[in-house]
């Protein structure tokens, strides 16, 4: 995994509606971090999680990835420029979003194929490597309705990583999730952060942050309200904000 | 449309209600129409032969406007008394009706474009394989069978001319009173030969009315033989020699053409031939509305604004029409329009290309609705999962939303491809002969509606309702969430 992940914030402000949600973040990740975005709900953890891969613009300020520009207004950059800050950023979603009508395996294989341009070989090697990876490799060949909710994250965090990335955008992935299903995502998460992938998670497991997060941030009314190691933003679990957080 | 023609006061009145007679005055001239002095007004010499009649039968007579294609129908079913409206003598008619001596013999009058030099005679245009056009159900159309053609087929008597002169016939064959009165006076067109394959025009009663058929026989000599009718053809262009043999007429010869024998084996082929022709046309056209729906439907999804407009512009505007106005404006209205602008082309589309593209204009617009409501169900989030796997907007669209969106769009696209497979039965108007026009054709050629008609409709269903099952089929495999 190449290690000169950098990620740089700036002023950024979004609003919804004329509703500020994000009101001048000012951040920066380093190759190889596990950051824990926490926060009440609203407070813009999604949207800012959404703005770093240009998936939502933003009104004002700038986000670098490894020194790609995204801008403010309607079109943060060339579509040639976000395609890489796509590549180097995955995203995973609170839903899944798997393709239905692909089996996990051609799921896992299709952006290889579209935009790298590998053969169909050389997208099944490594898509039958990473379902592997994932432990899925038993059902390559389900649908996405045919599996469960932690077997379809699974999946997805496959697909996101064929594309080789160098971080990973999490956005709520195991909210939907069982408990005993959650643990089966949050295994492969830590499995991947050992491996020395960057991960910004939007999440409300505590636990998890406390145990793998090298770092927390809590993002209240649009403002990064605290931002340090989790034993001093979150403490033994018994502060205000971690309370306030849980829900 | 009621019309009181005559009334003498003269004789007693033998009944006081008026006798009913139907004849179609749209297109009739010159046997009945609209006078064109005075619209609300019908003339003709039919209209004038009734007059004639009302006062040797001391009856009124009201005329009622009756659908041509419906007047054997209509006499049946008690709409009215008689039907007298140039309707010929033919075995199958003298079988199930009631007819008349005869009023008027008629002869059959070739008509060509006046420039016409490549032939002169309707035998040297055969070698020709040339078009010749006429009257669907008419003596003439027979007639031209019977020498080799296989005729284009018209409900009306001004499009055959039209047709002619803008070049989509090389010669139209029809009864001599209609030549005499379209043709003639048109410049641009010429008569062929002499008249031939004389024929009958006879009064139709109800089998059952034998009283009042034989009192209008006694009526119709009297006319003939007192100079009546010859005065009223003297008037109208349509005397010659040939009307002499109307007085001395006798009632057996007009049966004693040769008759047909209307059974399944004749009947079955030419509506299998009808049906080929339903099937390809409601194939044809609805390959071309799957295949023009789609950018019409991307434009007004994600267009630039100006050409979004023009989508939805399309969209309302075809589905806002009847696809019958449309098939009538291409087919008619388009080549009158090239000519008056000098446009560079024709465009005289033949039949089948005017319904190909009448059809295909008018369903793309429903086409494109289906296709934007089914690419609208695909989950928003869809495009953002592509997204942000570096896939561009047009291969996410390609290989992501569009394979999605195909399973809702199938099962409506199929059930309005059975709605076409059933609304091709309006291109009868511009002279395509598909399963219906197949239908009326034979039927009233035999007169045995309810037979061909549970034919036609066995037909219609045994190709529509596997369809229908098909598209139940795709609903349940596809309809639901995946």
């Amino acid at each position: 995994m190449a290690t000169d992940l950098d990620i740089e914030i700036r002023g950024l402000q979004k609003n919804f509606a004329g509703r500020p949600v994000l009101c001048g973040l000012d951040l920066r990740f380093t190759a190889g971090e596990t950051v824990a975005v926490i926060g009440p709900s609203g407070a813009g953890k999604s949207t800012f999680l959404r703005c770093l891969n240009g998936l939502c613009y933003f009104d004002a300020g700038e986000i670098r990835v490894m020194g790609h520009r995204l801008r403010p207004g309607p079109h943060p950059a060339p579509f040639a420029v976000l395609r890489e800050v796509r590549r180097t950023l995955g995203m995973i979603f609170q839903d899944f979003q798997l393709f239905p009508h692909f089996t996990a395996m051609q799921n896992v294989m299709e952006a290889p194929r579209q935009v790298l341009g590998l053969s169909a070989r050389q997208a099944a090697e490594r898509a039958a490597a990473l379902l592997d990876r994932v432990g899925m490799s038993h059902r390559a060949q389900a649908y996405p309705r045919e599996l469960s909710g932690g077997e379809k994250q699974r999946v997805a965090i496959a697909r996101a990583l064929a594309m080789e990335p160098r971080g990973l955008l999490c956005d709520e992935i195991t909210s939907a999730l069982d408990p005993d299903l959650k643990a089966e995502v949050l295994a492969v998460l830590e499995d991947l952060r050992n491996d020395g992938m960057t991960l910004i998670l939007v999440t409300h497991e505590l636990t998890f942050a406390r145990r793998a997060a090298d770092r927390v941030i809590v993002l209240q009314n649009g403002r990064v309200a605290e931002d340090g190691p989790p034993i001093e933003v979150l403490g033994g679990g018994r502060r205000s904000v971690a309370a306030s957080t849980a829900h | 449309m009621v019309f009181v023609v005559a009334w003498t006061g003269s004789t007693v009145p033998a009944n006081d209600d008026p006798l009913r007679w139907a004849a179609d005055a749209e297109g009739g001239a010159p046997y009945i129409f609209y006078d064109p002095q005075d619209p609300g007004r019908v003339v003709g010499f039919e209209v004038d032969l009734a007059e004639a009649l009302a006062q040797r039968l001391g009856r009124r007579i009201q005329w009622v406007q009756y659908d041509y294609a419906g007047l054997v129908s209509g006499l049946r079913r008690g709409d009215f008394d008689f039907a007298m409206n140039g309707l010929e003598v033919t075995p199958d008619r003298a079988r199930a009706l009631r007819l008349s001596r005869p009023y008027y013999v008629y002869t059959l009058q070739t008509v060509v474009r006046a420039e016409e030099r490549r032939f002169s005679s309707l035998e040297a245009l055969l070698a020709l394989n040339g078009r010749v056009g006429t009257l669907e159900e008419t003596a003439a159309q027979r007639l031209l069978e019977e020498m080799g053609f296989r005729p284009v087929l018209y409900g009306n008597q001004t499009e055959p001319y039209l047709d002619l002169e803008i070049g989509r016939l090389d010669a139209v064959v029809m009864d001599l009173p209609i030549a005499v009165y379209f043709a003639r006076p048109n410049p641009r067109l010429r008569f062929l030969g002499e008249p031939f394959g004389k024929g009958y025009y006879a009064i139709a009663f109800r089998k059952e009315d034998e009283t009042l058929a034989a009192e209008v026989d006694r009526a119709l000599a009297d006319l003939a033989g007192s100079g009546v009718l010859r005065r009223i053809y003297e008037r109208w262009g349509l005397w010659n020699s040939a009307q002499e043999a109307l007085e001395y007429w006798d009632a057996t010869d007009v049966t004693a053409e040769a008759g047909r024998n209307w059974t399944p084996s004749r009947y079955v082929p030419l509506l299998l031939q009808g049906a080929a022709v339903t099937v390809f046309l409601t194939i044809t056209s609805m390959a071309a509305a799957i295949i023009l729906g789609l950018p019409i439907a991307l434009l007004r999804l994600y267009g630039p604004r100006p050409l979004r407009w023009a989508a939805t512009a399309y969209i309302e505007f075809f589905r806002g029409i009847p696809v019958l106005l449309l098939l009538f404006f291409i087919y008619y209205g388009l080549p009158s329009l090239a000519e008056q602008w000098a446009l560079p082309c024709s465009l005289r589309f033949s039949p089948f290309q005017a319904a190909v593209l009448g059809f295909g204009l008018n369903y793309a617009a429903y086409e494109a609705e289906i296709y934007r409501s089914g690419i609208a169900s695909v989950a928003h989030g869809q495009w953002e999962a592509a997204a942000s796997l570096g896939m561009s907007r047009t291969v996410t669209f390609r290989r992501i939303i569009f394979p999605q969106a195909v399973r809702v769009i199938l099962p409506p696209m199929t059930n309005d491809f059975i709605a076409l497979f059933k609304d091709t039965s309006i291109v009868s108007i511009v002279a395509v002969v598909e399963l219906t026009k197949q239908y009326q054709i034979l039927a009233k050629s035999s007169l045995k509606y309810l037979e061909i008609g549970a034919a036609t409709a066995a037909l219609y269903l045994v190709m529509s309702v596997p369809l229908g099952l098909l598209a139940r089929r795709l609903e349940r495999r596809w309809g639901k969430g995946l």
